[in-house]
């Protein structure tokens, strides 16, 4: 193909530094695609130990080792924190999308690549900031959503919800830069040949998400600065006392939230696309349908934020129209879900451990999805708020959708970006242990919200010691799986057999497989002209 | 797996069928995956929607289940080594798209119906206010000589009955029976949710704002539930009970409380009532 042409007459021209400079200065979306990734699995240890303590304390009722409470609500706060901001996120944009977006589109890098390194150092400085947060003080005991009046200074002295403020800015303003990066690349940087509606779908997604990070961020920031300044400066945006509400941080911190988990989860959409095509050896069926269902699903994302705030005392006719808004969304999602099996049915599926992920996502993604019809009907969403039955729903979609579809991706694209492939027995193991795991970890925990467990309590009454036990076997196996990717990883890097350029065959038909393994430092120098393919 | 399920689900209501036999005690048994069993019209509504819901969504996770298999069986690579090429079928994208729509409608409008059915209930017949600390609950009976009082946990060492540790309380809120019930919620510090899972849908507890619900309790007994909002360090630690009694077991406790009122410390505790408890969070 052309890039093979175009390698040799580059060579010379190829800027190539190394040592520390190569990392610390990069430009290279591949190497800063790297970083993403390896800050995202160091925080993945970092937020999925936490949430192995909290399941640890919660095995047994009574204290098992936690004494400190307030301990306690810093460690389910800072689980969340650290798994939203900078173990997802990071991983799937970051990472996969700095990775395999210019490969996919045909282009040599992202369109602004200093303003990438600095995406990836203000994330880095972020989770600096969110560390230090549980350290100088007594930590944030606020919940990952950081409500006021708890937020507030008067209920949390000290500096470390200010660390937490500063940590979110940053994190988002490494979100927007990036999300910028994103749009121009994709809009003005494609390869000659490759309209929209000829982009592969992972590609759709990133660009459905940069525009949801966009715009839905500086609300966030927007927010965030006005808790700053109620807890140092004594303005009262969200005091009561003074003429402020602490609703209206709810209303700002969902019109952000509630856009944050498709954020989550569209790149994960796009993902499977990818692997389902690729292992039935079929192109996606019903592209355009996919696209645009993955538009209205962000468009829509948008205009349902207050089914996280059923119980607060909004009027019955303004829940009624968001419980309609929200049903509106298993529309399109049912569309992708079908569209899906659509693609399957008929293939000629290899079950390779990407393909296991894929379809361990599908079937867990409908299984929290249907939970989300539930919880979209304020009437049962407020018998079950702030419950187990919450806690069970968003974990079904967020880490056994998202880290399902990471977990696809990784090995994926693993080949690509190491040249070395990873070792397909371990592979599967590791899907099978993750799959039981979770389950056993996630399922009970609908039994228990039904019967009324509060989330984010250290201990509970005795009534629900069964599920729990269960529920914390399940982390159990959950982490021991988790070890084994690390393994998987470690045996990749070292002893994985060299990747070919193409190790799916036929199926995998987007740009990125016509580059050699490992995709050398630069790619597409000279844009390759795309014909009918690749996704429709 | 459904056997099962069923099999649980009957476990857990001879569970509460045995307990009831004593005394009715509204609170989480062992092992149970269903909701409580609910004793007021709120939540009895509720409940069965949310059965007849649980039908809609496992019957379409076990159809998408399903085909799954359908798909690893059939179009695996052994069995159909040739891929069909076919990546468009108008009929079929027109039904998966409409299908969703009607379920959705036959899932909204029952929905919508008891959402307003929960909403205020203009017929009350007393009003009970209740007030978020951190960390316990205070009670107001404005019609009954606007009386009040603090509910707080009993702590682990005075449980004698292990099934309400954290649960049981050293004043138990206590109503009548076959009453419309008037709820008015707000706090004083921090956001709470009020929470029983047998009688109410859980409303949060607001500085600076006045929520309103409604209850009406079917038969008597004791009725436990815990806050549902964080609230910080112990947030595990508030729990709520209600005693529900007959109407003329309500009237005397609530003769023997203004009489209390009315005594020494009766003057502070009207002051206290009076006091607006929305004012500013210090």
């Amino acid at each position: 193909m052309a890039y093979a042409a175009s390698h040799d007459a580059h060579d010379d021209h190829g800027h190539h530094p190394s040592g520390w400079r190569r990392w610390v200065y990069s430009t290279n979306h591949k190497d800063i695609g790297t970083m993403y990734m390896v800050v995202s699995m160091l925080s993945a240890v970092l937020g999925g130990g936490l949430s192995w303590l909290i399941r640890l304390e919660l095995a047994e009722p009574g204290i098992q080792f936690i004494t400190d409470f307030q301990f306690y609500n810093v460690m389910v706060s800072a689980h969340g924190l650290i798994m939203v901001f900078f173990v997802v996120m990071p991983a799937l944009i970051g990472g996969f999308g700095n990775w395999f977006l210019p490969l996919m589109i045909g282009t040599p890098d992202m369109a602004f690549p200093r303003m990438n390194n600095v995406s990836f150092w203000l994330l880095v400085a972020a989770l600096i900031l969110l560390v230090l947060s549980g350290i100088v003080g007594s930590g944030v005991g606020t919940g990952w959503t950081v409500y006021p009046p708890l937020s507030n200074i008067e209920y949390h002295p000290g500096p470390s919800v200010d660390f937490a403020i500063l940590s979110l800015h940053l994190a988002g303003a490494s979100s927007v830069l990036g999300a910028m990066n994103f749009i121009t690349t994709i809009l003005n940087m494609r390869a000659p040949g490759m309209t929209l509606h000829r982009m592969p779908l992972f590609v759709w997604a990133m660009l459905i998400t940069a525009f949801l990070l966009l715009l839905a961020i500086p609300v966030l920031a927007g927010a965030l600065t006005m808790l700053l300044t109620d807890r140092n400066f004594g303005t009262a945006f969200f005091k009561t006392g003074q003429g402020g509400d602490p609703i209206l941080w709810q209303h700002l911190f969902w019109f952000f939230g509630h856009p944050e988990v498709y954020i989550m989860i569209l790149p994960g959409f796009g993902i499977v696309s990818q692997i389902v095509s690729t292992f039935s050896r079929k192109p996606i069926f019903g592209y355009l349908g996919m696209v645009y269902a993955m538009v209205s699903i962000g468009f829509v994302g948008f205009v349902v934020w207050a089914h996280h705030m059923f119980s607060v005392g909004l009027t019955s006719s303004t829940r009624a129209y968001f419980v309609v808004a929200t049903m509106v969304i298993a529309v399109p999602t049912g569309i992708k879900i079908f569209s899906w099996i659509a693609t399957m049915w008929g293939g000629s599926i290899s079950f390779k451990t990407p393909m296991l992920w894929a379809i361990g996502f599908i079937f867990l993604f409908v299984v929290g999805g249907v939970t989300g019809v539930v919880l979209a009907n304020a009437a049962i969403a407020v018998s079950v708020h702030d419950t187990y039955y919450v806690v069970a729903h968003f974990h079904y979609v967020l880490s056994l959708g998202a880290v399902f579809s990471i977990f696809a991706g990784f090995y994926y694209w693993i080949g690509k970006m190491s040249g070395r492939q990873y070792p397909e027995k371990l592979g599967q193991l590791h899907f099978w242990t993750s799959f039981v795991g979770v389950n056993l970890l996630f399922f009970p925990q609908h039994f228990l919200g039904v019967q009324g467990m509060p989330r984010r309590i250290p201990d509970y009454p005795d009534a629900f010691t069964g599920w729990n036990m269960v529920s914390s076997f399940g982390a159990l196996v959950t982490a021991l799986s988790t070890v084994l990717f690390f393994y998987v990883v470690y045996r990749t890097l070292t002893s994985g057999e060299k990747c070919a350029a193409n190790p799916w065959g036929e199926g995998a038909s987007t740009l990125e497989w016509t580059v050699p393994s490992p995709a050398p430092f630069h790619t597409h120098e000279v844009m390759p002209k795309i014909g009918s393919q690749p996704a429709e | 797996m459904l056997k099962n399920l069923k099999a649980l689900a009957g476990l857990a209501g001879v569970l509460v069928a045995s307990v009831a036999a004593v005394a009715l005690a509204a609170k989480p048994e062992p092992w149970a995956i269903l909701f409580q069993k609910p004793e007021s019209p709120v939540m009895e509504q509720i409940v069965s929607f949310n059965d007849y819901i649980s039908i809609v969504i496992i019957l379409i996770t076990l159809f998408v289940l399903a085909l799954l298999i359908i798909v690893v069986v059939k179009f695996n690579e052994k069995a159909n080594p040739t891929p069909s090429k076919n990546t468009h079928n108008t009929l079929l994208e027109v039904a998966w798209t409409v299908i969703p729509v009607l379920i959705l409608v036959a899932i909204g409008i029952p929905s919508i119906r008891i959402l307003f059915f929960m909403d205020k209930n203009p017929a009350a017949e007393m009003t009970l206010k209740v007030t978020g600390h951190q960390w316990y609950w205070s009670y107001e009976y404005p019609d009954h000589g606007n009386f009040s009082f603090d509910s707080v946990m009993v702590p682990e060492a005075d449980i004698k009955d292990r099934s309400v540790r954290l649960l049981e309380v050293d004043n138990r809120i206590v109503l009548p029976v076959e009453t419309d019930i008037r709820l008015l919620f707000t706090s004083e510090d921090v956001i709470h949710a009020w929470a029983i899972p047998a009688l109410v849908a859980k409303i949060d507890a607001v500085p600076g704002r006045i929520n309103e619900s409604w209850v009406r309790i079917n038969r008597p007994g004791i009725y436990y539930g815990q806050c549902s909002e964080l609230c910080g360090v112990n947030h595990g630690f508030m729990p709520i009970a209600v005693e529900a009694v007959s109407k003329e077991a309500f009237k005397r406790w609530t003769d023997d409380k203004k009489k209390q009122a009315a005594g020494p410390s009766g003057v502070e505790v009207a002051a206290d009532a009076a006091r607006p408890t929305t004012g500013s969070a210090r």
